[in-house]
């Protein structure tokens, strides 16, 4: 009976799939995946917003499909742009097909993606005179991520990170020397051949950007990690009791009380809602105002949030571990603020159950 | 029986492999912040769900001495979903209900929020990730529905 039903359901998964690959695959529509995916950052047209400008002719005519598509895959971590792992190549390559219907840009010629020797000793003297005030002196980049709050309105892109493995893994050295070479027309880099350096001392710049390669994930690429979505402690006290003990806590800790809410207010009639599910809304505005200045989407996780509920008998207080949330954002620069956050909130749990 | 049951569970997980998440789901609506904010809980609620309240942080932080652009969060949920899972699955409480970030860029306005898939890895319960797919798909929908308003 078993094995019968097994050669039923292969021979179903096996229809299903034969099916499937009968019918000629939809092809994917770039425009649309891009404004899904895409234009939330890099603004409907390309012209940026949060993430960086994309529709710059300068960029997309020294760039190659396989950079775009890398970049789009790897992404670049602790810097925002996420690697969109779960696209399929179809659909990669059609958005890549749509950034390359903008107009103004020319086509890059194929370009080599051999390794170009230089001398990568004398390329960090001249990377140290000639790039670390725009792109660090570790190749970090330029300060801030890209995230419209933390950029300069003036500057139309941030250095970008040239010790980050995903633009490490995107760029060829052939790209790296074209930008050295030409610079790149709307963004403050400028041709250094024009501010004369010869093409041996650009050969020996890309083979001291390449070497960032053997050197360890660099900070700006650190994600946090942290098992607990959640941090809970038992309070030994009841459920009001350990609300006001809540909100105690977290005046000490020089936050604002916002609100106290059940879970379910809203969602039932006045009068009706569960207190055994309380939760306290409390802020700290300066800590807000500096955590959005660095990526305007962690709004997503504040104001602080306190729940206190009761539950099999036991009551129990719990927050959001905000090192957790910290790998959804990609962004190293929140590293410190989750770090920060993640102290704050377990010293209210701790005060609360006290 | 066993066998049987093993051979469905080998089925559900085969189809359940697709079940990734995204990190942030994010979108762009070209219009101005309260058109779209108006646009978007309308959505909400056409999608089957209320909207239990809007957070006003913009407010609280020009309050406080700060500037901001309009800056707003939208909960909902569905009360039902809301009250069960909350009562099997009280360590969720943390993450409910669900919640989408506005805030104004310039003349456009743009909308966030976790895949609710993302639940399902944090908490590894696999019998909710059809509830949590769901959600996934309906807040796509949503987002899709508000980005093409014209």
């Amino acid at each position: 009976m078993f094995r019968f039903l097994t050669l039923l359901a292969s021979l179903l998964f096996l229809g299903v799939n034969a099916a499937m690959a009968a019918e000629p695959p939809a092809r994917p529509d770039g425009a649309r995946l891009y404004a899904q995916r895409c234009s939330a950052c890099h603004g409907a047209d390309g012209r940026g917003g949060v993430g960086v400008p994309l529709a710059l002719p300068a960029f997309l005519s020294s760039v190659d499909d396989a950079y775009l598509r890398k970049t789009v895959r790897l992404g670049r971590p602790g810097r925002v742009m996420p690697a969109f792992t779960l696209l399929t190549d179809a659909e990669v390559e059609a958005i890549v097909a749509h950034i390359r219907s903008w107009p103004g840009q020319m086509r890059p010629k194929t370009p080599s993606h051999d390794r170009i020797t230089g001398n990568a000793v004398r390329g960090k003297t001249l990377y140290d005179r000639h790039c670390t005030a725009c792109h660090g002196v570790h190749g970090e980049g330029g300060h801030g991520t890209g995230v419209t709050l933390s950029r300069p309105r003036s500057a139309p892109i941030l250095a970008p990170a040239l010790n980050n493995p995903g633009f490490l893994a995107a760029a060829s050295d052939a790209l790296i020397k074209t930008t050295l070479v030409n610079g790149r027309d709307g963004t403050p880099m400028r041709s250094f051949l024009k501010q004369g350096l010869k093409e041996r001392d650009i050969n020996d710049i890309v083979a001291y950007v390449r070497a960032f390669e053997q050197m360890p994930p660099p900070p700006g690429a650190r994600v946090l990690e942290s098992a607990s979505p959640v941090l809970v402690r038992v309070s030994p006290y009841s459920v009001e009791e350990t609300v006001e003990k809540v909100k105690t806590a977290v005046g000490a800790a020089n936050m604002r009380l916002i609100r106290v809410q059940t879970l379910d207010q809203g969602f039932v009639a006045d009068g009706k809602e569960n207190h055994d599910q309380t939760i306290v809304y409390s802020c700290d505005f300066g800590f807000l105002n500096e955590a959005l200045k660095v990526d305007p989407r962690v709004g997503l996780f504040l104001p602080c949030r306190v729940t206190v509920l009761r539950h099999a008998g036991k009551v129990q207080v719990m927050t959001i571990n905000p090192k957790r949330l910290s790998r959804i954002f990609n962004n190293a620069e929140l590293n410190d603020l989750c770090e920060q956050m993640y102290k704050v909130y377990v010293e209210i749990l701790e005060e609360s159950v006290l | 029986v066993n066998q049987l049951r093993m051979l469905v569970l080998l089925v559900l997980l085969g189809l359940g492999a697709s079940a990734s998440a995204d990190e942030l789901l994010m979108a762009r609506i070209t219009q101005p912040f309260p058109e779209a904010m108006n646009n978007l809980q309308e959505t909400i609620r056409a999608k089957g769900y209320v909207v239990s309240r809007v957070q006003r942080v913009d407010v609280g932080l020009t309050a406080s001495g700060f500037q901001t652009a309009e800056y707003r969060l939208v909960f909902f949920g569905k009360q039902a979903e809301i009250r069960e899972l909350s009562a099997a699955y009280p360590e969720l409480i943390p993450y409910l209900p669900l919640t989408i970030v506005v805030f104004a860029e310039g003349d456009d306005t743009l909308v966030l929020t976790t895949d609710p898939l993302k639940l399902g890895e944090f908490f590894n319960k696999p019998e909710l990730l059809k509830r949590f797919g769901v959600w996934g798909k309906d807040v796509r929908a949503i987002f899709d529905d508000v980005s093409r308003i014209p």
